[in-house]
């Protein structure tokens, strides 16, 4: 592992300020400034020299500030970003009235992770591509830009079907990001000048032709929070995720659904697919197909419109079925 | 404030330990620490040594001074070790480790408590799991620097005056382990997860203890271990 300089910030405005002067206007070169939280995936990837932060800000201590405090109201649920995991997935009020947040928690990583790792890092967190986490693989364009693919011919079974371009096939490899995306949420992020909300879909990008360039965060940008809208259908929501493996493994393909019914007919449908794509992916044929409709043992999805590659997109179709069977 | 917890859940008089010094290491107070951690703001060894060689002590000193002053300019060369101070099992430790360290590795090669081990030192198989402020955590993946002012306790911290805590005895009574590499990590993972309330049932024991591997294969008996040391637990815990 490469050293680094280590801060600590203690307030919530102190995050972004020391950010911001670890690369002063009149340096001549550019520091990396990363946040630590859990660390769960900085660490991993810093002894892997896939990350190489020149400065690094531990944001822990803010943990005991709204940073770290779940708010449930009539308007919604507000999580602060340093949330652990376990903490929201083991939350009453989010696992009845947010069932999809709870299980899309409870069903990543393990629990000792769960423990560490905040919420705002949990989106973050970077793909599992061997080829990105494996420095000696020298081609890889989100590691070093313009050096090529290795997953494009490569060992990708578990790489994107959906939203990868020439340059990148990473997968996203996040769970908890399909809640929020089905469920609109959005997010808090604190900059220097201030603070901003955007919508969680349009936090992560598509690699397109930067895959190196995963948010749309700007440098020294934090997220402090996300805020999900109350609804009819966040009671009756689920995640569902297949794998090699029970529990403890990533997904093969995974469905975070959340449905608002009268009658038996759907009146809205929220989908969003993971496991599959390079970001978190709101499915939406699939809630055209659904609204309206009457749903049944019987019901299936049409093929879904994904580009033509092999294994991950049937399983995409299976998980679906699966999910509204389990969703009624 | 660890020794309640831990009395609580053995049900025994506070966890206490003789305040005596280990491997050579200084333990005092644990001092408030500062915002920034920075490499140590006096001559080290080395720099002495060197500057005794280039009669140039003087400005090594001075310039070590200078890089104090510069407490948040993240320019300075990040190189030297720098002073940290935990309690881990009830004692308060103060040691100088070079930034990069991990809990993990403190633990092992400088104070020599190697009851958490290295298996994957990635976060992938739990054989280092230890409690931090009760949680269980995976000590690899967690910075040492990061871990100030933390209370850390490890498989060396449970047992009382030659007494095995019930999760250490159920293992043993369910020869819940072959070769034994991974099983402090699954004790203190065990032990995080009765206190979670997630060692209910089989199926949430198995689900809750996933995040530990055991390449012998011990599964079956491991449960069995974790269901006979959650009845005590909850029986000394009400007591």
């Amino acid at each position: 592992m490469r050293t680094f300089l280590y801060q600590r910030a203690r307030e919530p405005n102190e995050a972004v300020q020391l950010a911001a002067a670890a690369n002063p206007a009149s340096a001549r070169s550019r520091n990396k400034v990363e946040y630590l939280a859990g660390g769960t995936t900085l660490t991993d990837l810093m002894k892997l020299d896939v990350a190489q932060p020149d400065v690094i800000i531990d944001i822990n201590p803010l943990t005991e500030t709204g940073h770290g405090r779940i708010e449930l109201s009539q308007r919604g649920l507000r999580l602060g970003a340093l949330v652990r995991m376990a903490e929201a997935a083991d939350h009453s009020g989010i696992r009845s009235q947010y069932p999809v947040v709870a299980q899309s928690l409870s069903q990543a990583a393990s629990q000792q992770l769960r423990n560490m790792a905040s919420l705002g890092g949990n989106v973050l967190q970077r793909t599992r591509c061997t080829y990105f986490r494996d420095v000696s693989y020298s081609e890889c364009n989100k590691r070093n830009p313009g050096s090529g693919c290795a997953a494009l011919t490569g060992f990708n079974r578990m790489h994107a079907v959906l939203g990868g371009s020439d340059q990148c096939i990473a997968t996203y490899p996040g769970d908890f990001a399909q809640a929020l995306i089905a469920l609109e949420a959005a997010v808090e992020i604190a900059g220097r000048g201030g603070s901003r909300t955007i919508p969680f879909a349009n936090l992560h990008r598509k690699p397109g032709d930067t895959p190196d360039q995963e948010t749309s965060l700007r440098p020294g940008e934090i997220i402090t929070s996300f805020l999900i809208p109350a609804a009819p259908w966040t009671r009756r929501s689920l995640y569902l995720k297949v794998r090699d493996r029970q529990s403890y493994e990533f997904a093969l393909a995974s469905a975070a659904v959340a449905l608002d019914q009268q009658d038996g007919i759907v009146r809205t449908a929220r989908i969003a697919l993971g496991g599959l794509a390079t970001v978190p992916w709101r499915a939406v044929e699939a809630e055209a197909f659904l609204r309206a409709a009457s749903l049944s043992m019987s019901k299936t999805l049409p093929q879904r419109q994904a580009p033509p590659s092999p294994a991950p997109k049937a399983m995409a179709t299976t998980t679906s079925r699966s999910n509204l069977a389990s969703a009624l | 404030m660890q020794g309640r917890w831990l009395a609580r859940i053995i049900g025994t008089r506070a966890f206490r330990r003789a305040q005596r010094p280990q491997n050579g290491l200084t333990m005092t107070k644990r001092d408030p620490s500062s915002g920034t951690i920075m490499p140590q703001s006096g001559p080290d060894r080395r720099s002495v040594l060197m500057g005794t060689v280039s009669s140039a002590a003087a400005p090594v000193i001075a310039r070590a001074a200078q890089t104090e002053a510069r407490r948040v300019a993240p320019s300075a060369s990040p190189g030297k070790p720098v002073d940290i101070a935990l309690t881990i099992n009830d004692r308060e430790h103060n040691v100088a480790v070079d930034i990069r360290t991990s809990l993990l590795d403190l633990l092992r090669e400088r104070l020599g408590l190697t009851g958490a081990k290295k298996g994957c030192d990635h976060g992938q198989c739990g054989a280092c799991t230890v409690l931090i402020d009760g949680r269980r955590v995976l000590s690899c993946l967690t910075l040492a620097v990061a871990a100030q002012g933390r209370d850390v306790t490890t498989i060396e911290g449970l047992a009382n005056d030659g007494e095995l805590h019930p999760m250490q005895q159920a293992f043993v009574d369910h020869d819940a382990f072959q070769c034994g590499y991974c099983t402090p990590g699954q004790i203190m993972s065990a032990i995080g997860c009765v206190n979670e309330g997630h060692a209910e049932n089989d199926a949430d024991i198995r689900e809750y203890m996933s995040g530990n591997l055991c390449r012998c294969a011990a599964y079956p008996n491991i449960v069995d271990a974790v269901k006979q040391a959650r009845a005590q637990m909850k029986t000394a815990s009400t007591q």
